[in-house]
């Protein structure tokens, strides 16, 4: 499944999508670069870690890459497989909410009703420092 | 912010608009002595903490400055855009936060159809084209207080597009040289809200509240067809005005509810557009010309030290007063954006296309919407004037300052004296006092109908003019009198016996020989001593017209 979203989002990037400065041939020779690998663990936080995920990841844009296979000329691309069903709009009352203790008990650290997080993103440069990874 | 507050607060710029006209809003660098070599190593932050107007060199071209903004409004409704969790400013920590707002799995969103309506209703009050089908994206980003790790938004179709916001600048000195400028609407829509995160820097960690999380936002993008801080800010106070008018939201700065980033670059006029920046952290009315002036002058030093605009984001510091850049140097950010799996295509309707037999709450109809939109401010400030002979800068005073029209208006209504004498004591006198002692309307020792008797007393010429300001005086410091009691106590009617006053002049004419030689003689300004002699006698109680009136048949006679 993430496979692919990973690769409708290199499609979608490879159509110039803003602030997406295409790092990969989009036409597909289904080799992936390091420097994409770095890029999509960056942007989706999935550690790809070993050179099996990232053979694995190149036998899925292989297995997407067959959807071109489908003479799409001409035809209106679907939004979503939503697209006939209705919208349900739903009035402006207030039915939710009111349940901190409940929620705040999902959180490994809590401070007085706030949950707890880390200060900001954690640069790059520091993870980098912590596992070398080992890439084509 | 009313055009005319605005110039109170930059003085300095008076000067460069007076001769070159807002339009333009041209600006120049600093005049760098004998020649400009490039060699001032100091930062422009330090050096230019308050713009300065400054005169064009001979023989070298003009600036212009592009200013984009983008506006997040949120909306006023009971509950958030796809959950049914309370939409509240102050409450105890992530009381307001259902699970959908929390991101747990197995959640989904569900609009509230409320925010559709404010969207549209917004939209149609700036003649924007509401798009029939507007779609829903996720745009995903990582940070703790944006739990699902994206943000529903509506990047491809947004809801509106394509309409126009028309404000009024000052061009000149003079309040009447108001001119009308607009600036293009690119598109309205609708999207979350972030939590909020309180950086404890101390022990290294973030604090969440999700109380804001998921509340709707009205992204409104303006064209960057501004040119210089004022319009910016002017813009700003309108559409705010607009969205108060409208109730779709309360648009309060300092509450977070209305919230600006500006896009900023500088050309030379006939050339293409310059590297932009934006500024992020306009969250008040007062820093928002001050930041972006300040930018523009910023982005000038530069270039024309030889230097080069960086296309990155900065933040404003208001207690310098210069911008800063924000991010780290992550390079471009990837949204990543995808259709919103969860939501179909947002369908609205008008009185010819809707579906028979459908449920009235399943549908919006944009007819109906737009026959319900209440009068919107330009049109209140144009019937201001036709219904009170006032000037169009007063009307636009009396809507920029909270709860003034109201005030005027109940005066109005209480009173037999004539609106424009309500105009001018409503804007001079009143409001001189609350700016002087900084109170908001609401916060105005002197009630409509205190002022409305006051005016009533004026009007049947019980007291005089300047009288009338003694009472006003008494009257702000709050001692529970009324005007009636405030004019008997200190003896301020005016003489109701014209024979006493006859006397009076006669008298003061006779004892002052030497002013009436003076006046026959042709000093015009001999009067005014006169007038003032006798009402000394009268102990104030005579109106000063009436004197000189009454001085004047005399001694023509």
């Amino acid at each position: 499944m993430w496979a692919r979203a990973v690769h409708l989002g290199l499609r979608a990037a490879a159509r110039g999508r803003r602030g997406f400065t295409s790092k990969a041939d989009p036409q597909g020779s289904g080799r992936v670069t390091g420097e994409l690998i770095q890029h999509l663990e960056r942007l989706s936080l999935v550690d790809f870690g070993s050179q099996e995920a990232v053979a694995r990841l190149e036998k899925a844009i292989a297995f997407a890459d067959r959807l071109r296979a489908v003479n799409t000329d001409g035809v209106e691309p679907m939004e979503s497989v939503l697209e006939d069903r209705c919208l349900y709009l739903r009035s402006d009352n207030v039915v939710e909410g009111s349940c901190a203790e409940e929620l705040l008990q999902n959180s490994h650290r809590v401070v007085e009703e706030y949950f707890v997080a880390p200060p900001g993103n954690i640069s790059w440069s520091k993870l980098d420092e912590k596992q070398p990874f080992s890439h084509r | 912010m009313a055009a005319p507050m605005l110039r109170w607060c930059c003085p300095g710029r008076r000067f460069a608009f007076a001769r070159v006209g807002c339009g333009s809003c041209q600006r120049r660098g600093p005049p760098t002595g004998s020649t400009s070599n490039g060699k001032r190593g100091q930062s422009s932050v330090a050096q230019q903490p308050h713009i300065t107007a400054q005169k064009p060199r001979k023989g070298e071209p003009e600036w212009a400055a592009v200013v984009g903004l983008e506006i997040h409004a949120q909306i006023a409704s009971n509950s958030k855009l796809f959950s049914g969790s309370q939409v509240c400013f102050a409450a105890p920590p992530n009381s307001l936060v259902s699970f959908f707002d929390a991101s747990l799995p197995g959640t989904l969103p569900v609009l509230n159809r409320r925010c559709v309506e404010a969207a549209v209703m917004t939209g149609l009050a700036l003649d924007c084209h509401i798009n029939r089908k507007s779609l829903f994206d996720r745009k995903h980003y990582f940070y703790a207080d944006l739990p699902a790790g994206y943000q529903i938004t509506q990047q491809r179709l947004p809801i509106a597009v394509n309409g126009s916001l028309a404000y009024s600048v000052y061009v000149g000195r003079k309040p009447s040289q108001m001119v009308t400028r607009t600036v293009r609407v690119k598109q309205i829509q609708l999207e979350q809200d972030s939590g909020k995160s309180l950086h404890d820097g101390l022990r290294s960690q973030t604090l969440i509240d999700l109380n804001r999380a998921g509340i709707g936002l009205l992204e409104l993008v303006l064209e960057p067809d501004m040119s210089c801080g004022e319009e910016a800010a002017t813009a700003v106070r309108e559409l705010q005005l607009i969205l108060q008018a409208l109730g779709t939201s309360q648009a309060n700065m300092a509450e977070g509810q209305l919230r600006v980033d500006a896009n900023i670059s500088v050309h030379r006029p006939g050339e293409p557009l310059g590297i932009r920046t934006e500024v992020k952290n306009l969250n008040s009315a007062r820093f928002l010309a001050k930041a972006i002036d300040y930018e523009i002058q910023r982005q000038i030093n530069e270039l024309e030290n030889g230097g080069e605009i960086l296309n990155e984001t900065r933040s404003f510091d208001f207690k310098l007063g210069c911008t800063v850049p924000m991010r780290d140097k992550e390079g471009k950010q990837d949204y990543r954006f995808m259709p919103e799996p969860n939501l179909p295509p947002l369908l609205l309707y008008d009185s010819g296309s809707l579906p028979s037999g459908a449920d009235p709450q399943q549908v919006i109809n944009i007819d109906q919407l737009r026959e319900r939109l209440p009068e919107l401010p330009r049109v209140t400030r144009q019937r201001l004037v036709q219904q009170y002979g006032m000037l169009p800068e007063h009307s636009c005073v009396l809507l920029n300052e909270v709860g003034l029209l109201e005030f005027f208006q109940n005066v109005v209504k209480e009173t037999r004296a004539e609106p424009k004498k309500v105009t001018s004591w409503v804007l001079n006198t009143f409001l001189g006092f609350l700016k002087q002692q900084n109170l908001a309307v609401s916060e105005s020792p002197v009630t409509p109908s205190a002022l409305a008797e006051l005016l009533d007393l004026l009007d049947r010429k019980a007291i005089s003019a300047p009288a009338a300001k003694q009472v006003f005086e008494e009257l702000w410091r709050n001692e529970g009198k009324t005007p009636a009691q405030i004019v008997a106590e200190k003896k301020l009617e005016l003489l109701q016996d014209p024979e006493a006053l006859e006397q009076l002049c006669r008298s003061t004419l006779e004892a002052h020989p030497d002013v009436v030689m003076d006046l026959k003689r042709g000093n015009p300004r001999a009067i005014n001593k006169l007038i003032g002699l006798v009402r000394k006698a009268t102990l104030g109680r005579a109106d000063p017209t009436a004197i000189k009136e009454v001085l004047e048949r005399q001694l023509s006679s």
